[in-house]
């Protein structure tokens, strides 16, 4: 009983723990952000970089922060904000912490398509639209394949697991075809990283998250809370649970693929920001706002690391590794709690 | 989804059915000896039945030197990684008594890449006889994992093929870390990663054989045990067998075999899946049946994925490794939506 008043009282009230996630996480982005873009082959301190923010620095420096480091920045802020709203939306969908959409082919359907322009020497981008049209053409088929006796639950997750062995077996082929320079510039791209995205990248991007997040937190949002306690609760509260549901799992794969569009398909940031959001909040709900925010900290944290290891590494390579070991002590932990 | 994917088959008349199992696999040897043959036949020159037969057996023969150096030994190659990825999937199909348990899926595949990429990459080894060691033991470490994180013999379905992709997931971007960091690494494995017989000659041969015989051996050993197993531990203690000696020996093998096939041609998915599923409504849950079934009908796709990538890819090919995950996927899509 408690869980049903729960939730529909939580619709309007905001819950104090969830804010104080949100808040800590926002200002871990900009403390972070600001170390990064005072890094680099010219350092500059942090309270210059704040100066310089507010047009008040030097020429040099200016150019430095708000010229080169500045657009960068804010691509990586906006690609972890839209990786962590995907993945809060599919986690949410499919009630499984690990649903994600690295795990359920749209990242690979993404990066299958992006390498194929790679390989056949497209500009970048063919290789963005590419990629949007992968992660979208990927969920499509998701919907088509496992979407016939409603989509949820294991049919969703099984469908979505072939679909990625599915897309990585052409990556491995497509890779074969490629001489050696196309292949390192593939490679780097699916692992993801940061190197030379500029407003390009960030411009696209901020559009997509403009129009697409108010229709995820206002549309989708309380509706995809009350999904969690099942469809037929669900339907019977109201809710259009077909319509949400493609709905959603349209509007989060279009915001995972630009991510992807944008920086490459940056592993397992769609998968832990959402979940270190809901353990931090401990509200039920793809959590949406702590979650954006837990992206942005995951990706700005991650890019920092990336900028001071003994050799500079692609983002999507920290990322993988630091993902990988939450993954599995979050595999071990859930398993025991009986969650997974 | 356990009652759709089942492991058990509705019970039938004992001979009918026992007679039914000998003919299937008296056409299945049939079908093996004409995919061998035509694995032989197939390349850049085609050679007739005949030219093949007088290729093997003749030393005076034009086909000699062209069967001997360069077909034979990627056949038999084929069969043994056929055969090896085939029982690697039914062992572990029926140890944790789960029917969408491949090594593929599971990651011990991706595990043993893993171990080769490291290889490559830190100590500059490019050879298989430097390989397999790090294969074995990457595929060895991933079992381990997969099997105590996806939660044993309670694993679910859903649960343990999630443990696998996410663990792929991990290890997929480890690799490509790993491999970004040095281009002639890329250069080396890159057919390798795609899964590849292209590469094989006698000297492969020699080396897989004495991990796959092992392998081979612990799996026929454990047919029967694992039949008890299959009625719960309590009843397989009562019969004889000692479970947890069992699911050592299970690892072991599965170990043994994926590591070897994994090091020899690199990772290659589904071919563990499939033929089980193929076989099981042969030959009933028995591991007896199951076991030479599998092994004469894994090498017969896994032979045949290969024959047709070269048609297909010609003047090229196409890695096995993709034809499997090609053909493969949309069967295991199949097999999700058809289970209720």
């Amino acid at each position: 009983m408690t869980t049903l008043n729960g939730t529909i009282g939580s619709r309007v009230g905001v819950r104090p723990r969830a804010v104080i996630v949100g808040i800590v996480a926002v200002l871990g982005t900009a403390v972070i952000s600001v170390l990064t873009l005072g890094t680099g082959e010219f350092p500059i301190p942090p309270a210059d970089v704040v100066r310089t923010l507010f047009g008040q620095g030097t020429p040099a420096q200016d150019f430095i922060v708000n010229e080169l480091r500045l657009p960068r920045m804010i691509t990586a802020i906006l690609v972890g904000m839209a990786l962590a709203a995907g993945g809060a939306v599919f986690q949410s969908l499919v009630r499984n912490p690990l649903g994600s959409p690295d795990i359920l082919g749209i990242t690979n359907g993404a990066g299958t398509a992006a390498l194929t322009v790679v390989i056949l020497g497209g500009s970048s981008t063919q290789l963005s639209l590419a990629a949007v049209a992968g992660g979208l053409g990927a969920a499509l088929l998701i919907q088509l394949i496992g979407g016939r006796h409603g989509l949820h639950g294991y049919r969703f997750i099984l469908v979505g697991i072939g679909l990625a062995a599915i897309f990585t077996g052409i990556s491995g082929y497509l890779l074969t075809r490629g001489v050696q320079m196309e292949n390192a510039r593939a490679m780097l791209w699916l692992t993801g990283s940061l190197d030379g995205r500029d407003w390009q990248q960030a411009g696209p991007l901020l559009g997509v998250l403009a129009v697409t997040l108010p229709i995820l937190l206002l549309a989708c949002g309380p509706g995809l809370r009350i999904l969690e306690m099942g469809d037929d609760a669900a339907a019977a509260l109201g809710v259009p649970v077909r319509v949400l549901r493609t709905s959603a799992l349209f509007v989060a794969a279009l915001l995972v693929s630009c991510a992807a569009a944008a920086a490459g398909p940056v592993a397992f940031v769609a998968l832990i920001a959402p979940h270190l959001a809901k353990r931090l909040t401990r509200a039920p709900g793809p959590n949406l706002v702590p979650s954006l925010a837990m992206g942005a900290l995951l990706l700005v944290g991650a890019d920092w690391i990336a900028q001071h290891a003994a050799r500079p590494l692609p983002v999507g390579v920290v990322t993988g590794i630091v993902g990988g070991a939450y993954l599995v002590w979050l595999l071990t932990t859930e398993r025991r709690a009986g969650r997974i | 989804m356990d009652q759709g994917l089942r492991t058990t088959a509705p019970v039938e008349p004992a001979v009918r059915r026992s007679s039914v199992r000998l003919i299937g696999f008296l056409i299945s040897l049939a079908v093996l000896a004409a995919v061998l043959v035509l694995s032989i036949g197939f390349g850049a020159r085609f050679l007739s039945p005949g030219d093949v037969w007088a290729g093997l057996t003749d030393p005076a023969s034009q086909y000699y030197r062209i069967v001997h150096d360069m077909r034979l030994p990627r056949t038999l190659l084929g069969l043994m990684v056929g055969m090896a990825l085939g029982l690697a999937g039914t062992i572990m199909q029926a140890l944790t008594r789960n029917p969408l348990a491949d090594p593929g899926l599971l990651g011990i595949n991706a595990g043993a890449s893993a171990g080769v990429a490291s290889a490559a990459v830190f100590l500059g080894i490019g050879t298989f006889y430097g390989y397999i060691w790090f294969a074995l033991l990457g595929a060895a470490v991933v079992t381990a994992l997969v099997y105590a994180v996806g939660g044993g013999r309670s694993a679910t379905p859903a649960r343990l093929a999630l443990a696998g992709a996410a663990l792929n997931a991990t290890l997929y971007s480890y690799v490509s870390a790993a491999l970004l960091s040095d281009s002639q690494a890329i250069e080396k494995v890159r057919f390798w990663t795609a899964g590849s017989l292209a590469s094989a000659d006698f000297a492969t041969v020699a080396r897989l054989l004495p991990f796959f015989a092992a392998g081979l051996l612990i799996a026929i050993a454990a047919a029967r045990p694992l039949n008890a197993l299959s009625l719960g531990d309590d009843a397989a203690r009562a019969l004889g067998s000692r479970p947890a000696v069992i699911r050592t020996a299970v690892l072991v093998a599965v170990t043994l075999l994926c590591g070897g096939a994994t090091a020899a041609c690199g990772p290659i998915v589904f071919v563990g899946l499939l033929i089980p599923h193929m076989v099981r409504p042969i030959t009933g849950p028995d591991l007896r049946w199951m076991l030479p079934y599998t092994a004469v009908l894994a090498p017969v796709l896994l032979l045949g994925a290969d024959v047709l990538g070269r048609v297909l890819g010609s003047p090229g090919e196409l890695q096995v490794g993709t034809v499997t995950a090609v053909l493969g996927g949309p069967l295991f899509l199949y097999l999700v939506r058809a289970a209720r």
